[in-house]
């Protein structure tokens, strides 16, 4: 078995590692290795062709793959050891780990830091309680899209969607334009799961009906799928019985939800949050472990992959400062979501001089709302929103000079306030 | 008057706007705009909607397929059209991102470009 030694070791690499990895490079760590059980870089993007990425980066929407190219151009020229299709098997609490490809075999690795950059993964029809029969033609978004996108197939002639998550959408239009019939997109709750703006374009524009309010109740088919029966739920997203109607089609796509994927994280016995789904995290995105870092889609979904890279920088500071072993304060303080407030990042925080990014979710639609964050009843900084939709990630930046202004030793609270009224819209 | 509503593509806020036409005023007036690009979206979109296309495009003796984009948006009723027309190009590689695939596709002033290198 072959033993690295390494500085940093960066496990994925789609947008989060990427970016890691070419910050970390940038500030002078030698010995990175990034790991990748793909065969190319570049993560989920490479499959996300439709564009609307990188408008807070790069000021111009790019498609997933565009985005992507940036990237991969520059770690081209960096110093970072990159090893395509590999699969990390293993990771422990003392930063040990084990990988596997067929060139090297089996690896062993003692990095100083690790970033965790897995991204996340898809719901599965396992985790909607959907009845009936298990025939094929039931999948995921994100494996039509991979189907469609990357490997040129079209896996159905007429497509019912559960879901309306943004990857959902993106799929009825893709489908749409591919000549798949879309009969229409179900969703279990009362407003739709993805941006307008996907609901505008991707729906509106190909006339394909968004039911709110219901669901996919049972699919039918012995070896291949026939058909869906659809339901209508109440307030309670209880099934309402009467209101069923069956809908003959070949494919059943789900779009509901995505999940940190986080299998090494609970090896290495890394806590993770119940919330956000992803290991609990200070503001150098550190987890609960020391020198272990988490970045991107492993830690909490994000909504915008410009997002998703910055977190990877934020992470590569915080493993270049431990692995320098940098002055840093010891002891941190709890980051707390406080009323409308869900998903906050990070959940620490460690006083370090530099200005601290929250990224969080207000818990309903709000108008007029305001965002506090609080310090034993003290104000320490307010914002003024005119909407605030739990659809929406909210990311915040305190300047150094504010957050000079915390005490290192009492906890801070996050809170949306209602200043106008509360609409169910 | 003329009102019509539109949700915003240019960025993910997706501002609600309001668009009214009244005569003997040249240009529609927006509301609901958060920025500039509302406004410019919103009159667009009333005149004469245009989208960006990206699709995928084969490449010559490999099973890879290239994604492609529009180098801007293209008139909506055109749309169809060109990605049939994209249906039946081979692109020979090497290809870096931001090549020009096809110039000004089926007469709409706007390019399709490659949003991906392959060696």
């Amino acid at each position: 078995m072959k033993t690295i030694k390494c500085n940093l070791l960066i496990i994925g690499a789609g947008p989060a590692g990427l970016a890691a990895a070419i910050e970390a490079d940038r500030l002078g760590i030698r010995d990175i290795l990034l790991l990748e059980r793909n065969d190319e870089l570049g993560g989920i993007l490479q499959q996300c062709i439709h564009d609307g990425f990188g408008l807070q980066r790069f000021k111009e929407q790019l498609s997933g793959p565009a985005y992507a190219q940036r990237f991969i151009d520059e770690i081209k020229q960096s110093n970072v050891e990159i090893k395509l299709r590999t699969m990390v098997i293993e990771l422990h609490q003392d930063k040990s780990c084990y990988a596997i490809n067929s060139e090297d075999g089996v690896l062993e690795i003692h990095p100083q830091a690790v970033i965790l950059a897995m991204g996340c993964r898809e719901r599965t029809r396992n985790q909607v309680f959907i009845l009936g029969d298990r025939p094929g033609g039931i999948m995921t978004a994100g494996t039509l899209q991979r189907y469609m996108n990357i490997e040129g197939l079209i896996p159905g002639r007429k497509a019912v969607i559960l879901g309306s998550g943004d990857i959902g959408m993106i799929m009825a239009r893709r489908m749409k334009l591919e000549g798949i019939e879309v009969e229409g997109v179900y969703e279990i709750m009362p407003r739709p799961g993805g941006l307008q703006r996907n609901v505008f374009q991707c729906l509106q524009d190909f006339d394909i009906p968004l039911h709110l309010s219901t669901s996919v109740k049972s699919t039918h088919g012995k070896y291949h799928l026939e058909g869906v029966t659809v339901v209508a739920v109440d307030e309670n997203l209880k099934q309402i019985a009467g209101t069923e109607r069956f809908i003959a089609c070949d494919l059943l796509v789900l779009s509901v939800g995505l999940i940190p994927e986080n299998e090494l994280s609970e090896m290495a016995q890394i806590p993770i949050s119940t919330v956000t789904k992803g290991p609990v995290v200070d503001n150098n995105l550190m987890t609960q472990v020391d020198g272990i870092f988490a970045a991107g889609n492993v830690t909490s979904v994000f909504d915008l992959v410009d997002y998703v890279s910055a977190s990877g920088e934020t992470a590569a500071r915080g493993a270049a400062n431990y692995i320098r072993e940098e002055k840093q304060s010891a002891t941190s303080i709890d980051v707390l979501a406080g009323k409308n407030v869900t998903s906050l990042i990070p959940m620490k925080y460690r006083k370090n001089g530099q200005a601290l990014e929250l990224y969080f979710r207000s818990k309903s639609i709000i108008r007029a709302a305001s965002v506090h964050i609080m310090q034993q009843g003290q104000e320490i900084y307010k914002r003024k929103f005119q909407i605030v939709r739990p659809e929406e990630m909210i990311k915040l930046q305190l300047k150094a000079d504010l957050v000079a202004a915390i005490n290192p030793r009492q906890a801070i609270t996050v809170e949306i306030r209602e200043n106008g009224r509360v609409s169910d819209e | 008057m003329n009102k019509r509503e539109f949700t915003c593509i240019s960025c993910p806020l997706g501002c609600h706007l309001e668009l009214t036409e009244s005569q003997g005023s040249d240009l529609p007036e927006v509301t609901g705009n958060l920025c500039q690009r509302g406004i410019d979206f919103a009159r667009e979109e009333f005149r004469a909607p245009r989208r960006v296309l990206t699709t995928v495009v084969s490449i010559s003796g490999s099973n890879s397929l290239l994604p492609v984009i529009s180098a801007g948006p293209i008139p909506k009723e055109k749309l169809l059209a060109c990605l049939d027309y994209l249906k039946r190009i081979k692109v020979k590689t090497p290809v870096t991102a931001g090549d020009v695939l096809v110039e000004n596709i089926l007469e709409t002033q706007v390019s399709i470009v490659a949003a991906k290198t392959v060696e």
